[in-house]
């Protein structure tokens, strides 16, 4: 049986997601993208992962939606309140979601996840920490290369090319 | 723990078709990148609760990773977008019809 704060979080994630993609403005669907991720930081602490929920909400509802509402704010104001879309589109959108929460959901019921509980006592942090440092440290190392190339990547890409077109206009 | 895992998955894979509507109606640059974000939280919803009930701790640590290369994924999307913008003085896929500056 699911118990109530299960249920209050499940809502809360579920209608923010949605809330998200089809709020008018962007920056109100920003902020309900941070309720969506906070609401699965809070599916973290239920599943006793402390370690990744502090995580989940240092790195996304702290400095992702951050970055993302900084963008919104870089655009013109009218294309933040623009919804151009075509109806067909969105209502086979739906369809496409329907059947695919009908089809997974089948399949999960039909599972034998429906059994699947524990009393078993959580995974230790300890236990992660080791993981980090002594089965996947190569992983790690790899994972800091591509943050690091892809911040200056990042930077690159977003710098003003000022200079370089007016040089151009000289020409 | 009262709940069971099937609670967990049914959640994720309703966050997964969310996503997925959103990748497939919606022609706004950032709001696809809303419903990439969503898609995988959800993955990550899924890895955490399976660690929880096998108990093995590498889903947990397959999480982290992924929150780590998502932050890195989000910049350089939101990067592209800042580009795009520049170049096309709109943030509607549509109308993003070459990539050449």
């Amino acid at each position: 049986m699911v118990d109530a704060l299960f249920l209050g979080i499940a809502v809360l994630t579920i209608v923010s997601a949605i809330a998200a993609l089809e709020m008018r403005s962007l920056i109100y669907g920003g902020l309900a993208l941070m309720g969506t991720l906070g609401g699965i930081a809070g599916f973290f602490i239920l599943l006793d992962s402390p370690f990744v929920a502090l995580f989940q909400i240092a790195v996304y509802v702290g400095s992702i939606a951050v970055l993302i509402l900084f963008v919104i704010m870089l655009v013109k104001s009218e294309l933040i309140f623009q919804k151009k879309e075509d109806p067909k589109r969105r209502y086979a959108g739906i369809a496409l979601m329907l059947i695919l929460m009908i089809c997974l959901g089948a399949v999960i019921f039909n599972s034998g996840l429906s059994s699947i509980t524990t009393e078993e006592p959580p995974v230790d942090y300890k236990e992660i920490g080791e993981d980090f440092l002594i089965y996947y440290w190569p992983a790690l190392i790899a994972m800091a290369l591509v943050l690091a190339g892809s911040i200056t990547g990042a930077l690159i890409l977003a710098r003003r090319q000022d200079a370089v077109e007016d040089e151009q206009r000289t020409d | 723990m009262s709940n069971e895992l099937i609670d967990f998955v049914i959640v994720s894979v309703a966050l997964l078709a969310i996503g997925i509507y959103g990748l497939s109606v919606k022609r706004n640059f950032i709001r696809m990148l809303f419903a990439v974000e969503i898609v995988i939280n959800a993955a990550n919803l899924n890895l955490v609760a399976f660690a929880r009930f096998l108990p093995h701790s590498g889903g947990q640590t397959f999480a982290l990773f992924s929150i780590a290369i998502a932050a890195a994924e989000v910049a350089v999307g939101l990067a592209l977008i800042i580009v795009a913008y520049r170049m096309y003085k709109n943030i509607d896929v549509a109308d993003f019809r070459s990539l050449k500056g």
